[in-house]
């Protein structure tokens, strides 16, 4: 038992394969502009495990919040300044601030109440963004959101084509790990781990356990937000899409299915299953959702720890250890 | 017996809807000293200690800490004046090793909580105040197992060592022999009377033995209110105690 490092070995693994993607991803079929959509979801799968895995606390309504970000980041862009540092804090910081009134009223809730206000307040915002069309452009978009060059001062980089763009992204994905690893080792992410465990006990030996899940909720709207905003300049426009019901959804299922209660990494295994089935089953088949829906049950039926409680297991199993406990879930036992 | 009352209950009535499960309960808990409270099931120990460390607001009466008036005062308010208290089902962070469900529990640790970039496994100062809580406890040597994979005693004893972890001025058990065997209570007897003399403590308890060896005072709860207060000594020889079958009494 040591400290938590920087970087860990996973990170390097993980840096290593989407680091060297846009060399290898055409060999296989695939296209570059996925990577770019992969890492973002991936962090924005990284955020929502924040709430999820970490604090247990299941939001089935954030991609309002992702929404919020992405237009946020295009209306900065067009009324207030066009720099590509101001419209991303634009998205995680109107992100937060919705996230923030919607923690007032729901910090005090848990389970299944905690996750139908969530479901309310995120079908809030999906009806006004869609209608509130001299602001959102309703079901049409906010179109022509540009990706804004990398302004560092001493140098200055367009990031208009795929190929620069995914690696803006990267940097950002490897920014955002290093960031939410550093988080969940903190007293901050031990607090909120005890928390999901058990929420009595934490306000018995003195925690103000209501502010503690408000601020898990805001940091994972903002994460979310700064992802919708990558997202609205990789899709060079914002969609109300992304906010509605079924788009919330699929954040669940994608850090469910990869892992996220029992993996710091379930969440980015997830999104690229998710992303890939897409693009390897739609090949096939118009039906995809329904055999990306079926694997989603057999892993909720046979394995509820996901990709990753399968690697996990694997690798116990080679090391001669005995397999962990059932994990996770929790939340929706209360 | 003249120590000043650390905390103390004034007159405490709880009603339930039209149930009263404590009427007029008065008691003082004096500090240094152990207070044991006993009674037949659902007398309203429980709901006693529940009261006292604002789980629940009474319906009438006082609760003082240091003479300060914490009647109705949230349970992490309460907490962080230095009431801790234990519970009779067990009530851990059974994903955590026994060492993460000290950390949590210490000052050092709740009064950074929202720092959100150090490291915790890599703060000395914190391991070494956790590794010196689960000493004191008896599971010095278990620090990396999984609450959940430890056998019930030691759970038992985790269960005091993150009440303790909070370097209580008043440590409230709830029924902590609650479930263990004969071996277990005499190991756990023990522990509570080494830690006896270095905090305030007030245990509700069954184990009849376990008490009358431990406490300094003792009050019999019976629906809802004090019916005797004294030394062990005085109420072994008071026959209502003798007579009931509150427990076997050698």
């Amino acid at each position: 038992m040591h400290g938590a490092r920087l970087v860990t070995p996973s990170m390097l693994v993980a840096f290593a394969i989407f680091g060297t993607l846009p060399f290898w991803i055409t060999e296989i079929g695939l296209y570059r502009y996925l990577g770019v959509e992969i890492l973002i979801w991936c962090i924005y799968a990284l955020g929502f495990n924040l709430l999820m895995g970490y604090a247990g606390l299941p939001s089935f309504g954030h991609g309002a919040y992702f929404g919020i970000g992405a237009y946020a980041c295009g209306l900065a862009q067009f009324e207030l300044w066009a720099n590509l540092w101001f419209c991303l804090a634009a998205g995680v910081v109107a992100a937060a601030v919705f996230g923030a009134v919607v923690a007032a009223f729901i910090s005090h809730r848990r389970g299944i109440y905690f996750a139908l206000m969530t479901i309310a307040f995120g079908q809030m915002f999906f009806f006004i963004a869609s209608k509130w069309t001299s602001v959102t452009n309703g079901e049409d978009g906010l179109l022509n959101i540009a990706r804004l060059p990398v302004e560092l001062g001493f140098w200055n980089y367009p990031i208009r084509g795929n190929a620069d763009f995914y690696w803006f992204v990267f940097a950002c994905f490897v920014v955002c790990v290093v960031a939410l690893w550093r988080l969940v080792n903190s007293p901050f992410g031990k607090v909120v781990q005890a928390i999901k465990q058990n929420e009595a006990r934490m306000a018995f030996l003195g925690y103000r356990v209501a502010l503690y899940k408000a601020v898990a909720f805001i940091l994972s709207c903002a994460v979310a937000g700064f992802a919708g905003a990558l997202f609205a300049m990789a899709q060079g426009g914002a969609f109300v899409q992304v906010m509605n019901l079924q788009w919330s959804g699929v954040i669940v299922l994608m850090v469910l299915i990869g892992g996220g209660f029992v993996s710091f990494w379930g969440p980015v295994l997830g999104t690229v299953l998710y992303f890939v089935a897409r693009d390897l089953l739609g090949a096939y088949t118009e039906a995809w959702l329904l055999w990306f829906g079926l694997m989603f049950m057999a892993v909720v039926m046979f394995k509820p720890e996901g990709l990753a409680g399968i690697g996990q297991d694997a690798l116990r199993k080679w090391r001669g250890l005995p397999r962990a406990p059932a994990a996770g879930w929790a939340w929706l036992r209360r | 017996m003249n120590a000043t009352a650390l905390f103390e209950a004034r007159g405490l009535h709880m009603r339930f809807g039209d149930r009263v499960v404590l009427e007029n309960v008065s008691l003082a808990f004096p500090e240094g000293q152990l207070s044991g409270i006993m009674g037949p099931n659902g007398a309203g120990k429980t709901t006693c200690f529940n009261v006292l460390t604002g789980r629940y607001r009474p319906t009438r009466g006082q609760v003082l800490f240091r003479g300060q008036d914490i009647t109705g005062l949230s349970p992490h308010r309460i907490a962080r004046l230095g009431v801790s208290r234990s519970f009779q089902l067990l009530n851990l962070f059974n994903d955590f090793t026994a060492e993460e469900n000290v950390l949590v529990a210490l000052p050092g640790l709740r009064d950074h909580g929202m720092n959100m970039a150090r490291d915790v496994m890599a703060d000395r100062s914190l391991r070494d105040r956790a590794a010196a809580v689960l000493d004191r406890v008896g599971l010095g040597a278990k620090g990396g197992i999984p609450a959940r994979q430890l056998p019930y005693g030691d759970r038992r004893a985790l269960e005091i060592g993150v009440a303790l972890a909070a370097d209580p001025a008043v440590l409230f058990l709830d029924e902590p022999t609650s479930g263990l065997g004969a071996d277990a209570i005499g190991r756990l007897a023990e522990l509570v009377r080494r830690l006896k003399g270095e905090v305030t403590i007030v245990a509700i308890e069954h184990d009849m033995e376990f008490l009358f060896g431990l406490a300094d005072t003792i009050a019999v709860i019976h629906w809802g209110q004090v019916i005797r207060h004294g030394t062990p000594d005085a109420l072994r020889a008071d026959p209502w105690v003798r007579n009931s079958n509150l427990g076997r009494l050698k």
